[in-house]
């Protein structure tokens, strides 16, 4: 197999698997098998683009030239082949926990569930993989209409009017700014190729480039820069493995991973730093870096305290980014890695709770961690991740976003990052405290209120704790195997330098 | 034999007529119409394999030379709009059979098919013609035969819209006579080409001027454009599905490409947008139409009425591209032209099929839709997606070029105002989506099965062409460029 029927593959096999997930809607156990098969096989087939992106080629594929000069095109470089093996590698385990949680959890309509996942999953390939800016709009939209379901999966008013904001915002921003800065780049430039170096130097001047960057920026709502942010707590009404691979992992670093490749591929770092418009996109993610941390503090409830979370850590992204310096760009690429395993864990974790003790509240989990060890134990792991503490892989894409900054002479970020990883540890690691140090509410015994003791409460089902072991595995490998991700994503990092 | 086709294109459906009038066994005229329609579909297709080769063709009718004669003339723009209007046609036919036996009955259909084929030839004549005077007959022919065909929906409120419609048609078509008759006072001859000719040696004169204006405004009531759309939401809702689906797809558009014609051809650009600003005011009319026409379309609660709205609003995107009226802008309007009657047939077809098994488009009896009729609801929401101009679909290519034309004018706002317009059809499609599948189906729901394939297969070549057309674009494109290259050539 070519490289290039891999990238064919890559989009086609998860469509591929949506069909059959659909043909086989009566027999459970084979839909599930057929998930994990389409998901094997999709990591295989991504695994095996690498080594040749590894010896510095670019392997493409041109599909169709649907308008004169802009074509259906990929073309795979080291940001796009990282980010596709975290999402195809994590949809392995996700599907071994959505197994367990789905189950668990007796959900409805499992496999409009199932067949919405694996469209995602293949857009998100498209993303990963695009050659142009336009061919990467489309599977963003893709992306967009295929979780819509996905959000909205409980059919419920609250998860439908969540599912409203969530498009509305996504829709709203993509439609209204990102296609017009896509339109204007075309003009400007007639290409919308991604190239190393830009396309936009010397086409756009002073305002116009600032004025682009803000359409951009705020086109890409996925990103979640605030005063954008508004979908992903909303889209937390979906069920768990939704929010974890999707809303922690494929949506969200979608997202920050077109933001990063508009600033590399289409401005250019070394045009971007030289326009003097773009000072503001560092202050409002140093902004939202901060603001969402303190929002999560406030946060009762696990799955929005971990969005608000997530909402900060895209932010760095953005930040190293912005900075357009080489180690802020190698920083910004390996966050998308260190930041998609932990906080997968952590909604692995908060998933597995809900199931196991249909408990959403963090004031209700006092003592829960003696009843579900393991549990706790992996959310320990995954916190430790996300705040860059070693020996966890989010502790090196921290150090190179400082370094990044210090390199830009923007000292002020270095203070920024470290007081956002004490927030960090503020509303992270009291939950694991919680779980093990405090004592268990006592039980109650008359049948007209809400049960809140931990009787009966045991451990998630097997398959999500084989999903956490994985997940939180993957948190501590990251640290000592960082040097591969660092290999990879070189070339990316020396051309923004 | 091919010399004539010009004149046969028009000939074919305009016999048919009294045919199908005398053929009364059960739906035999239905046969006699469905011929005519395909015969004028390949004549239409060699023709603009004809206007591609060889350039734009010259009929004269009766061996007449024009000036005096009435002449025909076949180029890229009409050729191409003839191809939509028996493409559209095409389609629908078989569709129709069983869509009118349910709707209007078997016992006297073939006036329902004899309405047809005059309103039929009444578009091709329209577009075929090159003499401004035969243009408004054909016209009064096509437009007598909507309001009957109008007024044979089932509903009776479909009465009183075909008498709206007749009264504000009237009076469009008044004042495109009125004008036709003030352009032949000043020149004196009533050929196209030689008017165009003529009214550049007389230039803006009083009366060229008045004539412009009274042509304009009986054209835009055709077209339905904001705010003398009025007529066409009744029309639309309550006509038979088979009649509102040709109608939306065929007829506004034959509108747009008299206004084409008269804007760019007979009068030429200087007069048209310098003298008088009509740039101006049509951008702001499209403008207000996009939003306002969109924002009504979302509180509708019959869905071919909120179709309507939104025929409104797309139309506002078409003359917003010609109020630009550079190159891009004209190739982005006669695009739209092309996509937009795809999609809307195709949607208008959709809403057919619901009507054919449930008997209604309130969107509150549509609950769960999407799997009591999961083929019909797809085919919707597809077309719907269409609309809104989501990449892969035809309606996303036809916005691209607007925009780019809007940028490269200067009018980058008005860019942006697409966009922002298109948001709210993400809302009215989206009440679609939620009603069809994020409800339930009622539990005194009576069980229905999927529409006949007889239906189905009409809509879904139409919605599959929305989407084939807009990954491969080569066809439109082309044809669109080409278009606006002759008509915004002519004044330059």
């Amino acid at each position: 197999m070519t490289s290039s029927t891999a990238i064919a593959f890559a989009i086609g096999v998860p469509l591929l698997g949506t069909l059959l997930i659909l043909l086989h809607k009566r027999y459970p156990n084979i839909r599930e098998a057929i998930t994990l098969g389409t998901a094997a096989t999709l990591f295989l087939i991504v695994l095996s683009i690498l080594p040749e992106v590894l010896a510095g080629e670019r392997p493409n594929l041109t599909f169709i030239e649907f308008l004169p000069g802009i074509s259906i095109a990929f073309e795979v470089e080291p940001l796009g082949m990282l980010f596709a093996m975290i999402a195809s590698g994590l949809w392995i385990v996700t599907t071994f926990y959505s197994i367990g949680y789905m189950r668990g959890h007796h959900e409805k309509n499992q496999t409009r569930f199932y067949a919405c996942f694996a469209i995602a999953i293949s857009s998100t390939m498209g993303i990963c993989f695009a050659g142009n800016m336009l061919t990467l709009f489309i599977f963003y939209e893709v992306l967009t209409l295929s979780t819509y379901p996905l959000v909205a999966h409980h059919q419920s008013p609250e998860a439908k009017a969540a599912g409203r904001v969530y498009l509305g915002i996504l829709i709203g921003t993509s439609i209204g700014f990102l296609l017009l800065a896509i339109l204007w780049t075309w003009h400007l430039t007639g290409t919308l190729d991604f190239e190393e170096g830009g396309i936009l130097s010397g086409k756009a001047d002073g305002p116009l480039a600032g004025i682009l960057l803000f359409l951009y920026m705020y086109g890409i709502g996925k990103a979640a820069l605030m005063p954008i942010h508004r979908w992903l707590p909303a889209a937390m009404v979906a069920p768990t493995p939704v929010s974890a691979l999707l809303h922690a992992v494929a949506v969200v670093k979608a997202g920050v991973f077109s933001v990063v490749k508009v600033i590399v591929y289409i401005f250019g770092t070394d045009f971007l730093s030289s326009i003097h418009h773009d000072d503001w996109l560092m202050y409002v993610a140093a902004f939202t870096l901060v603001a969402a941390s303190c929002v999560a503090l406030t946060k009762d409830n696990l799955k929005a305290r971990l969005a608000y979370s997530t909402i900060s850590q895209l932010s760095y992204v953005i930040l190293g980014a912005a900075l357009a310096t080489s180690a802020g760009v190698l920083g910004s690429g390996m966050h998308i890695a260190m930041h998609a395993f932990g906080k997968i864990t952590l909604f692995f974790c908060a998933g597995a709770i809900m199931v196991a003790s249909h408990k959403t509240e963090i004031s209700q989990m006092d003592g829960l961690g003696r009843r579900m060890p393991f549990t706790f134990i992996a959310f320990a792991i995954g916190a430790m991740c996300v705040i860059g503490l070693p020996p966890m892989g989010g502790s090196w894409s921290k150090w190179y976003l400082m370094v990044g900054s210090a390199d830009a002479g923007h000292f002020i970020f270095i203070i920024v990052l470290i007081i956002s990883s004490l927030l960090n540890v503020a509303y992270l690691l009291p939950i694991v405290g919680r779980g093990f140090f405090r004592p268990a509410p006592p039980e109650t015994n008359d049948g007209n209120h809400q049960d809140h003791s931990h009787a009966g409460i045991k451990e998630a089902p097997a398959f999500c704790l084989f999903a956490m072991a994985i997940s939180s595995a993957g948190c501590i490998a990251l640290f000592f195997f960082a040097d591969r991700i660092i290999k990879l994503l070189e070339p990316v990092a020396k051309a923004a330098g | 034999m091919v010399a004539h086709f010009p004149a046969l294109l028009v000939i074919i459906p305009l016999i048919g007529a009294p045919i199908c009038m005398l053929v009364r066994v059960r739906d035999w005229s239905w046969a006699v119409a469905t011929i005519c329609t395909w015969a004028s579909f390949a004549i239409s297709w060699l023709l603009l394999q004809q206007v591609i080769s060889d350039g734009s063709i010259s009929y004269q009718m009766g061996g007449w030379a024009p000036p005096i004669g009435i002449e025909y003339r076949i180029d890229m723009a009409n050729a191409f709009v003839m191809l939509i209007v028996t493409g559209i046609g095409s389609v629908i036919m078989p569709y129709a059979r069983e869509s009118v036996r349910a709707e209007y009955g078997v016992r006297r259909v073939y006036f329902f098919y004899t309405s047809y084929l005059l309103c039929f030839c009444g578009l091709l004549g329209v577009a075929a013609t090159g003499d401004a005077f035969n243009l408004f007959v054909f016209l009064e022919i096509n437009s007598l035969a909507t309001y009957v065909l109008v007024g044979m929906g089932k509903d009776r409120r479909a009465l009183t819209a075909a008498y709206q419609y007749l009264v504000l048609g009237t009076i469009g078509a008044t004042f495109i006579v009125i004008g036709i008759g003030l352009l032949y006072a000043e020149t004196g001859t009533l050929n196209m080409y030689d008017l165009a000719d003529r009214i550049e040696k007389v230039g803006a004169s009083r009366t060229i001027g008045a004539a412009f204006a009274f042509l304009v405004v009986g054209i835009s009531l055709k077209l339905a454009l904001f705010p003398l759309h009025l007529w066409l939401p009744n029309a639309y809702t309550y006509a038979p599905s088979m009649v509102s689906a040709f109608l939306a797809a065929t007829a506004t558009k034959v509108a747009v490409y008299v206004l084409l014609r008269f804007l760019f051809s007979v009068f030429n650009i200087e007069l048209t947008f310098d003298v008088l600003p009509l740039d101006y005011i049509f951008a702001a009319l499209a403008v207000i139409a996009m939003f306002a026409a969109s924002t009504v379309a979302i509180f509708q609660e019959n869905l071919k009425r909120m179709l309507a709205y939104s025929s409104v609003a797309q139309i506002g995107y078409i003359v917003l591209g010609i109020s630009l009226h550079n190159a891009a802008g004209v190739t982005a309007s006669v695009l739209h032209l092309f996509n937009h009657a795809i999609i809307k047939g195709g949607m208008f077809l959709a809403l057919g099929c619901i009507v054919y098994r449930l008997g209604t488009v309130n969107i509150h009896h549509l609950q769960g839709i999407g799997r009591r009729m999961p083929l019909t609801t797809a085919a919707l929401v597809t077309g719907g997606l269409g609309l809104i101009g989501v990449p892969l679909t035809a309606g996303f290519v036809s916005k691209w070029y607007l925009v780019i034309a809007a940028i490269e004018k200067g009018w980058w706002p008005l860019g942006l105002l697409v966009l922002l317009s298109s948001l709210l059809a993400v809302v009215y499609v989206w009440r679609i989506v939620e009603v069809a599948y994020m409800k339930p189906v009622p539990e005194n729901a009576e069980q229905v099965e999927e529409a006949p394939s007889s239906l189905l297969f009409p809509t879904f070549i139409l919605i599959g062409a929305s989407i084939y057309f807009g990954i491969d674009t080569d066809l439109p494109l082309d044809a669109a460029i080409e278009t606006a290259k002759q008509l915004t050539g002519n004044g330059e």
